[in-house]
């Protein structure tokens, strides 16, 4: 709509996750976020006292069972005493929970502020409670795979991808997970045979080509300048934010190259100065649930044209070493605690450019995007963040 | 930072119960029409949208998401959602026109409680493993909350009837209210308890409804209202959600942001807009906020006249500002308030100029 000419500079200070696994039964939901929130003050240098704001994320409350859990989470999280807001957009919640903590901070109102996105799936069972009958609208049926796997195959007859690249990216991602200390899956002997040989879930995705169900939690300190500069650790400064909604179902809706994410995409490159994605970018961490949506993202955030996705991942460009390296974590395929995956794709882009992602670590990546969308294909929500200010 | 006023503000009926769908389009898309016309604008026109509603009164994952129907997102649009009241969508969206993203703002709130049994879905707010299994109904917990503070001596049942008696009277003049009417506080005092001490009357009704409230930045403000309410101060805090490791007959984050939104003690507040579901809760704001005698006590009748969840909020920062367009009012406070017992609670101050 405007400019950001009033906005002031922010800064990623730290960031912190969970080991995230299908269930961790050895901790509450306080306890879960706050391991994330821990490793994140530690990586920070900071305690909670230095904290002015939290923003807690999540998907539906249906997937614990706990209506408004930041209501009880707030002692745990330290926000007594402090502003707390509960962000809820869906599968891309977690990229929007950071949007609004770098909001905060972009409008003047606070030097350090908290984010924190979680889901503990193992309290309840996601699929069921995301098999909803909507009013005048289509069911999802048997959870996220059977509303998404139309959509794949629609992308496979438009690029004229050949079969195995959904494979391909199973196989790059869970090798990368392998190298990830906290990812849920880590299967280094992972092989393209394997996968195809996989059973076969909601065609032509298969089960190793699909995201798992993980109780995880993800922590980031966002700063302003001053706090930036005092920090004695490396810092991922936001270049851009972005976010675009569009309805779930109407006449026209593109579910292969949605205009939400187009938009929010564009929207983002110009913000951050970016003209050609595909040279500017070092390393993206990209919302990929299911594998085909890693040459269909790439597609719709314009690091290829339309049906060039695919012959990206083919060529291993998203590989590390490759021209794109498309979640060098491991990315959702590895790990899926929903709410708090958004976040995690974020903060791996923000450890990225700070140069502290270790093992799977892009050497020399000084700019990098996250990535997260969720509904119906419908949010988007992502940012540029860089090992520089401007 | 840039100057931000409330420009508009629409309210669907306060009612008991609504046939539309738990998404709320229904109460949303004629208030949108409503705001816009006040407004003179269009959706175009709007930068930033934000929703606040809750997936556990609607039964199920994802209510906000057909809410978008009622925008008509396409071109898509730059929106978010709290899982909070609108008040609190409202602040993201003053967020929002602070880092100069965007000029005008529009948050909007809904709910339909019908579809439920509201003090019931509530009990799910409280701690999941040892409060909620035991299922401590909402209007249970604020009958503690009042037998507290009666024990204590500082309210008595009929300093909250008074309340409600008010409350009603004041309500006469809003046509969107649920509860209205002229009542006595010895026939109110005269019906039985609902939930020793309370009884029906210090307890909001169960209502459907919608609010939107718009806001702009500085010029573009003053376009699209003849008497802007400046936003002078918008903060919130949280108080701890362990009910017994807080004294219950206070409101310490309320008063924590009321001084930091630059109204210590009230200073200065001609009108206070309170959304407090319960009588007693309305002592326990005025007594945290500080108010001076002076101040007229929620001329819309407040959430005791109608309380749409993840509205109310909202609709009381409307009303507020309502106070300063039609030249009421020079200094108004709104106060939204979430979780149980007043756990969570916003100030925002309006001024006219």
């Amino acid at each position: 709509m405007t400019h950001g000419s009033t906005a002031h500079r922010a800064a990623v200070l730290g960031t912190g996750q969970t080991h995230h696994r299908s269930k961790r039964p050895d901790v509450s939901i306080a306890g879960l976020c706050r391991e994330a929130v821990d490793r994140a003050l530690a990586d920070a240098g900071l305690v909670l006292a230095d904290i002015d704001a939290v923003v807690v994320g999540k998907a539906p409350d249906l997937f614990e069972g706990v209506m408004m859990p930041e209501l009880y989470l707030a002692d745990a999280l330290g926000a007594t005493g402090k502003p707390l807001l509960r962000v809820h957009t869906a599968g891309s919640v977690g990229g929007a929970t950071g949007i609004v903590a770098a909001n905060l901070i972009q409008a003047g109102l606070h030097r350090r502020v908290l984010a924190v996105a979680f889901e503990k799936q193992s309290e309840s069972n996601a699929m069921w409670a995301l098999s909803i009958m909507p009013p005048f609208a289509m069911p999802l049926l048997a959870g996220a795979g059977g509303y998404f796997a139309p959509h794949v195959r629609s992308y496979i007859r438009r690029s004229g991808s050949p079969a195995y690249i959904g494979a391909l990216v199973a196989v790059k991602d869970r090798r990368n997970g392998a190298r990830n200390p906290y990812a849920h899956l880590r299967q280094p002997d992972i092989t393209l045979e394997s996968v195809q040989a996989s059973p076969m879930l909601w065609d032509p995705v298969r089960y190793d080509e699909t995201c798992p169900s993980s109780d995880g939690a993800c922590a980031v300190v966002i700063g302003d300048q001053a706090a930036a500069q005092a920090s004695s650790r490396p810092v991922a400064w936001i270049r851009a934010t972005s976010m675009r909604t569009e309805p779930t179902m109407f006449s026209g809706k593109d579910h292969v190259n949605p205009r939400a994410g187009a938009d929010a995409a564009a929207a983002l490159w110009t913000k951050a100065g970016i003209s050609r994605p595909i040279d500017e970018v070092d390393v993206a961490e990209i919302y990929v649930p299911f594998s085909w949506f890693e040459p269909m993202w790439l597609e719709n955030l314009g690091f290829a044209p339309p049906g060039g996705g695919w012959k990206l991942t083919e060529a291993g460009e998203t590989e590390i070493g490759g021209l794109i390296p498309v979640n060098p974590s491991g990315g959702v395929l590895c790990s899926n605690p929903i709410g708090a995956s958004g976040l995690l794709r974020f903060a791996e882009s923000a450890m990225q450019v700070m140069g502290v992602a270790g093992e799977h670590q892009v050497p020399g990546a000084r700019t990098a995007l996250g990535h997260a969308y969720g509904g119906g294909s419908q949010y988007f929500s992502m940012w540029v963040v860089a090992s520089t200010p401007d | 930072m840039r100057d931000v006023a409330v420009v508009a503000f629409a309210e669907a009926p306060n009612v008991r119960r609504t046939d539309g769908t738990t998404n709320g389009v229904e109460m949303l898309v004629p208030i949108f029409r409503e705001a816009f016309t006040q407004a003179g604008i269009g959706k175009a026109d709007i930068g930033f949208w934000c929703s606040g509603s809750s997936d556990y009164l609607a039964g199920r994952a994802f209510s906000f998401v057909s809410a978008v129907d009622a925008i008509g997102a396409f071109p898509p649009v730059m929106e978010s959602h709290v899982e909070m009241d609108g008040a609190f969508a409202l602040y993201e969206a003053w967020v929002k026109v602070l880092t100069g993203e965007a000029d005008v703002a529009l948050a909007y709130g809904f709910g339909k409680s019908s579809a439920g049994e509201l003090p019931r879905v509530l009990a799910l707010q409280l701690d999941p493993y040892v409060q909620a299994p035991l299922w401590p109904d909402s209007v249970s917990i604020a009958a503690l909350q009042a037998r507290l503070g009666l024990d204590q001596g500082l309210w008595t049942e009929r300093a909250m009837a008074e309340v409600a008696v008010r409350s009603r009277a004041a309500a006469s003049s809003n046509s969107r209210a649920q509860l209205s009417g002229s009542v006595s506080t010895d026939e109110l005092l005269a019906a039985p308890f609902v939930a020793d001490p309370l009884r029906a009357h210090d307890c909001a009704p169960v209502t459907d409804g919608a609010a939107v409230v718009i806001i702009a930045a500085s010029d573009r403000a003053r376009e699209l209202c003849a008497r802007p309410a400046w936003i002078t101060g918008f903060e919130h805090r949280i108080d701890s959600g362990t009910l017994g490791a807080r004294d219950l007959t206070r409101a310490p984050s309320a008063t924590t942001a009321a001084a930091a939104a630059g109204v210590p003690g009230g200073r200065g507040v001609d009108v206070a807009e309170l959304h407090a579901p319960f009588t007693h809760q309305e002592l326990i704001l005025r007594a945290a906020l500080g108010l001076p005698d002076s101040a007229r006590i929620s001329p819309s009748g407040g959430a005791l006249a109608g309380n749409p969840m993840f509205a109310a909020g909202l609709a009381r920062i409307g009303h507020a500002a309502r106070q300063i367009h039609t030249g009421a009012a020079g200094r108004a406070l709104a106060h939204a308030t979430s979780g149980p017992a007043l756990q969570q609670n916003l100030v925002c101050v309006l001024e006219a100029r």
